[in-house]
């Protein structure tokens, strides 16, 4: 009996120094990657936080019921944590009269503060956020949802986790502290996590929240990041932050909560779910 | 190195050591009494793992919050919006009302 123990032991011992030898190799290998960010993290620090700008990018498309109310949001937290900021609002010619409404609260809120670059049809992500960037005035640029699924009140709290340590980029987390979503059933809840477990597990991003689209980024490396990024859809969010890791930028996170489109619908299908696998293989074989 | 790279050298390795504990290359008397054991640990291994996969996505499931708080508190904040937007000149399209 204690020969057969003995033995089990130490095969079990075996195994676990080989574990711990994989994911020691492993490790050193991420960490020389991210070493190259601490030269660039000393060179930021030494800027001037007061005169930080705040681009916040909304691409829109059919949101004439929530770009007012968000345009509201967005201008009370912002004026109450007094920090500049501009709204570029992108519309990709959407029938409703979005385009009209921005117009209206251009008119009420000034054009340093509402800045319309419509385009004439639905186009990419990606290309609404190059579009978008081109005129950025902000050293800094948020990325959103105009659908209030995402609440202007983080903002501000992006603003305090960015200058903590710098960061390259904050992404906005529904899976950890006091994060969540609204809106959702059970079924949603578990692809959610499911899809999640699997990313956490496959591509390791140190990031806990992949496909959520509230962001702030520091302007050049959204730039970089843009042009790195092939994805399309709601998966090029994933590629963003899976890219972001790849090139070693600094990530830090927020919770946040989600609630799921008050007005309009919510889409997640056979097509979302396929494109998310997609995506998940892309990366896992190229990054 | 891509995380497919990693993952096949890590499987890779394992699967080396498997093997070579199969084939009797290396000796191990534990392995040597219980040869069922050895043959089927890569399933056992696959079927604890899926166990705690489905363990813990159920758990983050269950434990999902539900954020009801900034979800009324969202629908107070839009009212409170319309009438200050209203206030400032803003017109809404009237199939709202």
């Amino acid at each position: 009996m204690l020969a057969i123990s003995k033995s089990f032991y130490s095969l079990i011992l075996t195994w676990c120094c080989i574990f711990v030898l994989i994911f020691y190799v492993v490790y050193v290998l991420e960490e020389s990657n991210s070493n190259e960010t601490d030269l660039h993290f000393h060179k930021t620090l030494l800027m001037a936080e007061e005169n930080n700008k705040y681009s916040i990018l909304l691409p829109t498309y059919n949101e004439v019921e929530n770009l007012p109310i968000v345009v509201w949001l967005i201008n009370r937290h912002m004026t109450e944590a007094g920090h500049d900021f501009e709204i570029i609002v992108i519309d990709d010619g959407s029938p409703d009269g979005t385009l009209d409404a921005a117009k209206q609260l251009q008119k009420i809120y000034g054009e340093n503060k509402i800045v319309l670059r419509p385009r004439e049809k639905k186009l990419g992500l990606g290309t609404a956020y190059i579009h978008g960037l081109k005129h950025a005035k902000g050293n800094f640029i948020f990325i959103m949802d105009a659908d209030l699924s995402h609440h202007p009140k983080f903002i501000p709290q992006f603003i305090e986790k960015q200058r903590e340590r710098d960061y390259d980029l904050v992404s906005g987390s529904r899976y950890i502290g006091d994060g969540g979503v609204h809106g959702w059933d059970f079924k949603r809840k578990l692809i959610s996590r499911g899809a999640n477990f699997l990313t956490q597990l496959l591509l390791r991003p140190r990031a806990s929240d992949l496909t959520g689209s509230f962001r702030l980024y520091k302007k050049h490396v959204l730039e970089n990041l843009v042009g790195n990024c092939v994805s399309k859809g709601y998966v090029f969010q994933m590629e963003m932050i899976i890219r972001a890791r790849q090139f070693g930028y600094t990530i830090g996170e927020v919770p946040i909560t989600f609630v799921d489109r008050v007005y309009g619908e919510s889409k997640l299908g056979g097509s979302e779910i396929f494109q998310f696998a997609n995506a998940l293989l892309y990366l896992f074989a190229t990054t | 190195m891509t995380k497919l790279l990693e993952w096949l050298t890590a499987f890779s390795i394992l699967v080396t050591i498997w093997i070579a504990l199969l084939t009797k290359k290396v000796d191990n008397s534990f392995v040597e009494q219980h040869p069922q054991l050895l043959l089927y640990s890569p399933f056992i291994a696959i079927i604890l793992f899926g166990l705690f996969a489905l363990a813990v996505v159920l758990y983050r499931t269950f434990t999902f919050n539900n954020a009801e708080l900034a979800a009324a508190e969202l629908q107070k904040e839009i009212q409170e919006a319309r009438t200050s937007l209203t206030k400032l000149g803003y017109k809404f399209p009237s199939k709202l009302s």
